[in-house]
């Protein structure tokens, strides 16, 4: 048993734990969801975090605490610079303007070559982060984001949500909760950063420009962002599905695809939807008894 | 050497702006993102190079081909896709995220088919000729190339503004709910819109195709987050607007090229929406109107 489970270990400890980075890469593209902002610079902020930690463990020697510390202050810094020009877009405008600025940053990544090394990126970075690491970040994230919702805050993020105008008028300071909301997912797609940085201790510029943004956006839609439990099951399953359609080798995209067209066809409210579970629940109770 | 330049923009500029209208007719009638119109500009240029290689096609019928293949294409993702999430009133973001499936699928899909490696098309379709006017050597492929993309531009436009079909293409951009009160066939004509969408689409591949005589099951990807900053730039689901933010993007990228580095090339499109929506949070030809509660 132990041996099958280290075997299983060495060759897909990677995989598990990068269900928890996703999962954390959902959750902070679900925040500022929660708060009606389709932002989507999370691959962005994943990268900024990324990288300043990275230097800092690399060239300066820094500790790991200190490190994760820093990569979630830098994003949270230059979101809330960035997020006062920015949210004022709504709709699709701040969808586009955020993915743009997710370009500005891979290019500075790509031009900043004596720090970041360029094109090449950064290699050999220490391995420190450990299983529990994501395990008690993802916890944390989830206690957390649960604990807002159920707070003033949260409830403020949905009224805006629901109509921000009327927000507004009832005295929310409907700039102020924004900003926090993207500020605190760019904290978390930071965070997010470093633990998987420090897992695969190779990060390049091409792993945050946008593919990657669609692709967490993809898993928070997919999973339902009416709960927490949405993003994390959406994270699961786009990260897995690659790895389950190994034996369609050269068609496993195709297949990965297909789907997702298939889940958004048949699930169009996403996989988590309370009201669809009861029924299927109930449709099986009614099948049972006759 | 500028005016090489300008021309060279001018070319590459015109078939931007080619991709961007499918792009934005999409989105302005069908209200849809279609992160899969990359994939499908890349299937109309491999149904393109199918044509010449299998069939032996001069180059003006595999164009012809292109935009018929790439336009049924575009045809059966709405009628399997769109269709059913329409119908089934699927919230905002959904379609959106099955298009990025869809385009997935696709690409990987001529990845096997055809590998992953560069094709081009064969050297004996290309024209090779080039003229001098004013003094700029001009090759007679990238004045086709414009020729043709202002051709379809002018057709479109023409139909959109003057014709019947345009006034009941217009009214269901405004309201498909009204427009179907008013007795227009808006079933049928998103059926004509996404066919023509995807067809431009395929038309511009084929296009990009011939301009840099390489194809690969990528190729969409960039061409696809270039269109998509074209058509915020022009205001999302303006004809006119994507058109000229189409050609504006073609002029930035070869002049960036010539003056600051081609390292650059890429990030022209996203740093110039970003700026530009810091500025003009409705793109520069913005006269979208506010969608409100």
């Amino acid at each position: 048993m132990v041996d099958w489970f280290d075997n299983f270990w060495s060759v897909y400890s990677n995989l598990v734990l990068s269900l928890g980075t996703n999962s954390l890469l959902a959750l902070s593209i679900y925040l500022t969801l929660s708060c009606g902002m389709l932002a989507m610079a999370n691959a962005a902020f994943m990268g900024i975090g990324a990288y300043t930690s990275s230097i800092l463990t690399m060239n300066y020697g820094w500790s790991f605490p200190t490190a994760i510390a820093a990569g979630m202050v830098a994003p949270a810094v230059v979101a809330f610079i960035i997020g006062r020009p920015t949210l004022r877009l709504s709709g699709v405008y701040l969808a586009m303007a955020t993915l743009a600025f997710g370009e500005v940053v891979r290019l500075c990544i790509l031009r900043a070559e004596s720090l970041t090394g360029g094109a090449l990126g950064l290699n050999g970075i220490p391995q420190l982060t450990q299983w529990w690491h994501v395990l008690a970040a993802v916890v944390l994230v989830l206690f957390l984001l649960a604990r807002l919702r159920r707070s003033k805050i949260g409830r403020a993020f949905e009224a805006i949500k629901e109509d921000e105008t009327a927000a507004g008028l009832m005295g929310i300071d409907v700039n102020g909760h924004k900003m926090l909301a993207f500020a605190l997912g760019a904290a978390i797609a930071g965070l997010a950063g470093v633990l998987n940085a420090h897992l695969t201790f190779f990060i390049g510029p091409q792993e945050f420009g946008f593919d990657r943004g669609v692709e967490i956006l993809t898993m928070t839609i997919l999973g339902g962002i009416n709960s927490l439990v949405g993003p994390v099951i959406g994270a699961f399953i786009i990260t897995l599905l690659p790895e389950l359609l190994r034996s369609f080798a050269d068609y496993r995209a195709v297949a990965n695809g297909l789907i997702l067209v298939l889940i958004v066809l048949f699930l169009p409210k996403g996989l988590w939807n309370p009201a669809w579970l009861r029924r299927l629940v109930g449709l099986r109770k009614k099948g049972v008894t006759p | 050497m500028l005016e090489q330049q300008l021309f060279n923009a001018l070319s590459l500029g015109c078939v931007y702006a080619l991709f961007a209208l499918g792009f934005t007719l999409i989105f302005g009638v069908l209200g849809v993102i279609n992160l899969s119109q990359g994939a499908v500009f890349m299937v109309g240029a491999y149904a393109a190079l199918t044509a010449i290689n299998r069939l032996h096609a001069p180059l003006w019928a595999a164009i012809a081909f292109a935009f018929a293949f790439s336009g049924l294409v575009g045809l059966l993702i709405d009628r399997l896709v769109l269709k059913p999430l329409r119908t089934r009133n699927a919230p905002h973001l959904i379609p959106m995220i099955a298009t990025i499936g869809l385009g997935l699928a696709l690409n990987s899909l001529v990845q096997g088919l055809f590998g992953a490696e560069n094709q081009r098309f064969p050297s004996e379709v290309l024209p090779q000729d080039s003229l001098q006017i004013a003094g700029v050597s001009v090759t007679v492929l990238e004045l086709g190339i414009i020729l043709v993309s202002f051709v379809l531009m002018t057709v479109l436009m023409l139909t959109l503004q003057k014709t019947q079909l345009g006034r009941a293409l217009r009214a269901i951009a405004e309201s498909p709910k009204a427009a179907r009160l008013l007795g227009i066939d808006v079933d049928g004509l998103f059926m004509l819109t996404s066919f023509v969408a995807a067809g431009l689409g395929g038309i511009a591949g084929v296009l990009i195709g011939l301009y840099s005589n390489a194809l690969f099951p990528l190729m969409g990807q960039p061409m696809l987050h270039k269109g998509i900053a074209v058509i915020i730039l022009g205001g999302m689901g303006d004809i006119r607007g994507a058109m000229f933010a189409g050609l504006f993007l073609g002029f930035a990228e070869v002049l960036s090229v010539a003056y600051i580095g081609s390292d650059m090339r890429d990030a022209v499109a996203f740093g110039l929406l970003f700026l530009v929506l810091l500025v003009r949070p409705k793109g520069l030809f913005g006269t979208v109107q506010e969608r409100k509660v």
